[in-house]
């Protein structure tokens, strides 16, 4: 009670002392920097979910080839889910003059439960957003459908018995999908029609889909509840299930906005250590003069606990008010930017931030604050007694573990996990070396230039620790501006490359070997060249070294799942660009031998295959086996058509196959394609122009808020800094006294303090051009896939923005300890 | 009245280790202070005054020998032990006055009333500032103090748990001679008033001429 009591007057004074100031400001940046990216990117990524799920036209889908079980609708309806109803099935569609094969989409009400419908009102006109469904009797076809019936919107056809008014075009559909499936055209009718057709019987192709969507609580719930009771027929679709474009999309985004709230509570963390160090060591008199009027360790340690706590209560509540308010404000500034309509903030975020209020305190500043327990009490009489350093193992020990829990906290990954904690644990070990390096350098110079420069190199040279522990504090904030301002752009710039704007809009599948020429005539006409034709195998993968895939026990169910349906293979002699090798190697582009294959590393990882296994296919009919010689990561994001099995050229030309290609075509060659699917009726043309604008939606939204979300960790930056100045601001004050009384003018002890903070800066800044280098090949290469060469305006920039940022902040922040009256200063001690 | 020992040593050693080998401090220090008698412990600098103040204080502990304070051999206590002897025994006044600057005088004096939970500390606190002639400066903080006003707060605070014994160490040394002999007035007039034992280490020999006992040190050995 009396350490309670004690503290909680002790700390009361230290407040209205200022002596607490930096610690709870550094502790407050920490929490509002983590809870304002907590809740802003729990915000985007929810909201990016959102976009994600509009692909699914719903939150969740259950698909089944037979009609679903009713228990699911109630189940749905039961748990306040919105519900529709949907299936696809196969049907020639016939009008007066043509007739072709295409896929049926019948629709209920609320189709679709996420997305929009965009119809057209003539083929290739002007496209517009509608939430309705086709009314009974009318339909809404593809263009692609409607060149082969070689008719207008406003045309009759017939799909199975009934007859139907072609109203619209149908331009898009959220559900449409991107992949190679859809080999025929789609037509959009209303569900009440289907029974009229009357081509839905037993054994008919059909794709029964229950729709579900809801909040996020309601939809956990639904899932929990459904998935045991599913048949083997029944599937569900998440939006973690989509397209693999769209996946790696959210998942790059997501790892973008992960980082960048990581780095910012790391230098968060640094600058509460620091900050707290000063704290203790400015309360080493207190402690010795306490214990020297009687107080026991016990006492002390206690006051230092509640404290402590009072400090992580204090700044969680205050850190995540402030972060709520950024995050509010961060969002009604980006929405000014980019129509950005994000979900409401969850209190997911509050948690983190008292977590992080609690984690930072306890793995930055207890152990710091722990050591004013062991303070001597004959300091009272000997000041320059100190406690016992404090054991290396526990400060690190103690801020490593911490580091691990924030990091896991926000990045549940473990490989990001290892790669970070080992990326700053290495980063700091290195600083310090070449921190020690550099100033054991430094020290050499002190003969050159006048008594300014001499001062501030041997205040270098002489605060060793200090001047290593400064410039790797500064190396990490300027490592952070650059990562932010030049890697950032770059990261970005490239990432945004992987979609160029003329990125392919329409695919074209179903093309006979003997259609080539005739084709390529009709597109060099129109474009001007020819666009590169891609084989296409329709086959089934039966086994792994001679055991079938379903009896396997090291493949998941998703590499088991792979094995009951066709899939599409391909053949190739170069490696496709957005394609690299992973493990083994690429065969030679004349390669003429027995048959190899390529698998997509995620593929090869599902099925549990390796190097050098023997896969069997099923192709036409025709058993084949080939060995696997490589695995490559694929960039599905990149809108080229992709593939996870790929066979080397040679025999496998002799295996059934048809073409695809992807061209971008613009407005002003709709002509052509009605030519082309009037002259070639086989080919399935797919639009992708609306997928295209959906996922650089996604990139633009994602990009967006990483460069706000960065901010933070700028301001973490620039703490760090502060609390790194403040560090020596005691020492520098009797210093700058000592001068004064030696007869030096102010001008020439800033100008002395001005050279130190220049020449840490210049050191700080060329440890952070290493570190930033270092950390954006291995972010590029290891984290985002990506090809980067590191930009030597770094280095530049490095060294010029760490002498200018860093001299000028600390000679400002350094300022007040110069103007002090030096009698005031030597008085105090 | 003198004849009860509050303060002894015996055999008393201080080594050190430096870059030369072990440093002897203090060897074979053996003294007795007696209830009520003020002892001014003098010597050159560097000659082991403040090592002799803090080893019989319970600040550090010694190589060697041992000290009995009022009846508590302090080489048996571990470092609670010694701060609970202190906290219920002993009163300091240091040369640098040793003020908590974010406390107000009084605060200052109420606080080692308060570490031992003694009851009426506000009151307590306000009598001992009075009896230093700080009555009126009670709310003021150390910075609005001048060198004499602060010693001031720190004899008071030394004297309001009413200390068995009193070490000042240099208590003169940061004041003009004028408040100087204030504060060397105050301190033996709360001495007689309390009967609190004086130990006092100075280089002025003026005031430790007031003493009753002047222990010389030279180079680590006592000389009388």
């Amino acid at each position: 009670m009396k350490s309670m009591a004690f503290a909680v007057r002790s700390m009361s004074r230290d407040f209205k002392a200022g002596e607490l100031t930096v610690l709870l400001t550094a502790v407050v940046v920490a929490v509002t920097s983590m809870t304002a990216v907590g809740f802003f990117t729990d915000r985007v990524g929810r909201a990016v979910e959102a976009q994600a799920a509009e692909t699914l036209a719903a939150d969740i889908v259950i698909r089944s080839p037979a009609a679903i079980d009713a228990k699911f609708l109630q189940q749905g309806e039961a748990n306040s889910l919105v519900t529709a109803e949907a299936f696809d099935f196969p049907t020639v569609a016939q009008s007066d003059t043509g007739r072709s094969l295409s896929i049926v989409n019948a629709v209920g009400p609320n189709y679709p439960l996420r997305g929009k419908v965009k119809i057209s009102d003539e083929l290739f006109g002007d496209g517009y957003v509608t939430e309705a469904i086709p009314e009974p009797g009318t339909a809404w076809a593809e263009p692609g459908l409607m060149a082969r019936l070689d008719v207008e919107a406003g045309a009759s056809i017939r799909l199975g018995a009934a007859e139907f008014k072609l109203t619209k075009v149908l331009d898009f559909r959220p559900d449409q999908g991107i992949g190679f499936t859809a080999m025929a055209p789609s037509i959009l009718v209303n569900i009440i029609d289907v029974p009229a057709m009357d081509v839905v019987k037993t054994g008919s192709r059909v794709t029964y889909r229950q729709l579900f969507a809801g909040e996020p609580g309601d939809l956990n719930k639904f899932i929990k509840q459904i998935k045991p009771e599913l048949s083997d027929e029944e599937r569900v679709s998440t939006i973690d299930d989509t397209g693999e474009q769209i996946s790696a999309a959210i998942d790059r985004a997501r790892r973008f906005l992960t980082l960048a709230s990581l780095v910012t509570v790391i230098l968060a963390a640094i600058a509460t250590a620091m900050a707290s160090r000063r704290y203790a060591l400015r309360h080493l008199d207190t402690v010795a003069l306490l214990k020297s009027l009687g107080a026991k360790q016990n006492f002390i340690q206690n006051i230092t606990v509640l404290q402590l706590i009072m400090i992580v209560l204090i700044t969680a509540a205050i850190g995540t008010a402030l972060g709520y308010l950024a995050q509010f404000l961060l969002a009604v500034l980006l929405a000014a930017i980019t129509p950005f309509e994000l979900p409401g903030a969850s209190p997911r975020a509050a948690i983190l931030g008292l977590m992080t209020a609690a984690t930072v305190a306890i793995g930055f500043a207890l152990p710091h604050l722990l050591q004013l327990k062991v303070t001597p009490p004959l300091r009272v009489l000997r000041k320059n007694l100190s406690p016992p350093p404090l054991r290396s193992s526990l400060v690190y020990g103690v801020a490593i573990a911490a580091l691990i829990v924030m990091v896991w906290a926000v990045v549940q990954e473990v490989k990001l996990l290892a790669m970070i904690v080992a990326g700053v644990a290495g980063l700091a070990l290195v600083s310090v070396l070449a921190g020690w390096i550099l100033v054991r350098l430094f020290t050499r110079f002190r003969g050159v230039g006048g008594v300014a420069w001499r001062y501030g190199l041997a205040n270098i040279s002489r605060r060793g620790t200090e001047s290593v522990v400064q410039i790797v504090a500064f190396g990490l904030s300027l490592m952070v501006l650059l990562l932010l301002t030049i890697v950032r752009n770059d990261l970005l710039d490239n990432w945004q490359q992987t979609l160029p704007e003329n990125a392919p809009n329409y695919f074209l599948f179903n093309i006979d070997p003997d259609d080539w020429d005739g084709m390529s005539e009709i597109f060099a006409a129109e474009l001007g060249r020819a666009p590169d034709f891609l084989p296409l195998i329709r086959g089934r993968m039966t086994a792994i070294n001679g055991v079938a895939l379903e009896d396997r026990e090291s493949s998941n169910s998703q590499g088991r799942n792979f094995g009951s349906r066709e899939a599409n293979l391909t053949w190739a002699a170069k490696l496709p660009a957005s394609n690299r090798v992973s493990a083994g190697e690429w065969w030679p582009e004349d390669y003429d031998g027995a048959m190899q294959v390529s698998l997509g590393q995620q593929l090869a990882d599902s099925l549990g295959v390796e190097l050098g296994d023997q896969l069997g296919f099923t192709v036409g009919g025709e058993d084949i086996l080939v060995s696997v010689t490589s695995f490559r990561e694929i960039a599905w994001d990149s809108l080229s058509p992709n593939f996870y099995l790929v066979f080397s050229p040679g025999e496998v030309r002799e295996l059934p196959q048809t073409y695809l290609s992807s061209l971008y075509i613009g407005d002003e060659s709709n002509g052509m394609l009605k030519t082309l699917l009037k002259e070639y009726p086989s080919v399935t043309l797919i639009d992708l122009e609306v997928t295209l604008a959906q996922i650089r939606d996604i990139i633009d939204k994602a990009s967006a808020a990483v460069q706000y979300v960065f901010l933070f960790t700028l301001l973490a930056g620039i703490v760090v800094l502060l609390a790194a100045i403040q560090v020596t601001r005691d020492e520098r004050r009797f210093e700058s006294a000592i001068l004064h009384t030696l007869g030096a003018s102010r001008r020439q002890i800033l100008k002395g303090i001005a050279a130190e903070f220049i020449a840490l800066g210049a050191l700080a800044g060329t440890l952070a051009a290493i570190g930033a280098s270092v950390v954006s090949y291995f972010l590029a290469q290891q984290v985002f896939n990506l090809d980067y060469q590191i930009d030597p305006l770094v280095w530049v920039a490095g060294l010029f923005t760490g002498a200018i940022i860093v001299g000028l902040t600390g000679t400002l922040a350094t300022r007040k300890a110069v103007n002090e009256p030096p009698v005031a200063v030597l008085r105090n001690g | 009245m003198k004849e009860t020992i509050v303060l002894s040593t015996s055999g008393l050693g201080k080594q050190v280790s430096s870059p030369e080998g072990q440093l002897t401090i203090l060897d074979d220090v053996n003294l007795a202070v007696h209830e009520g008698e003020t002892v001014a412990l003098v010597g050159p600098s560097g000659a082991g005054k403040t090592t002799l103040l803090a080893l019989l204080a319970g600040l550090d502990r010694p190589s060697h020998g041992e000290v009995r304070l009022c009846d508590e051999n302090l080489e048996l206590l571990d470092e609670d032990g010694r701060a609970i002897v202190r906290g219920r025994y002993v009163g300091f006044v240091f040369q640098s006055f040793h003020l908590m600057a974010s406390l107000t005088a009084l605060e200052n004096v109420m606080l080692p009333l308060e570490l031992a939970e003694a009851p009426d500390a506000s009151k307590r606190a306000r009598v001992a500032l009075a009896s230093v002639g700080l009555e009126t400066r009670t709310g003021h903080y150390p910075r609005q103090l001048s060198g004499g006003e602060k010693q001031r707060v720190a004899i008071a605070r030394a004297f309001v748990t009413k200390p068995k014994i009193l070490f000042a160490d240099e208590p003169t040394g940061n004041l003009d001679t004028a408040s100087g002999e204030k504060i060397s007035r105050l301190l033996f007039e709360m001495n007689k008033d309390f009967g609190t034992t004086l130990v006092l280490v100075t280089h002025d020999m003026p005031l430790a001429g007031q003493c009753d006992r002047v222990l010389k040190i030279d180079a680590g050995r006592l000389v009388e």
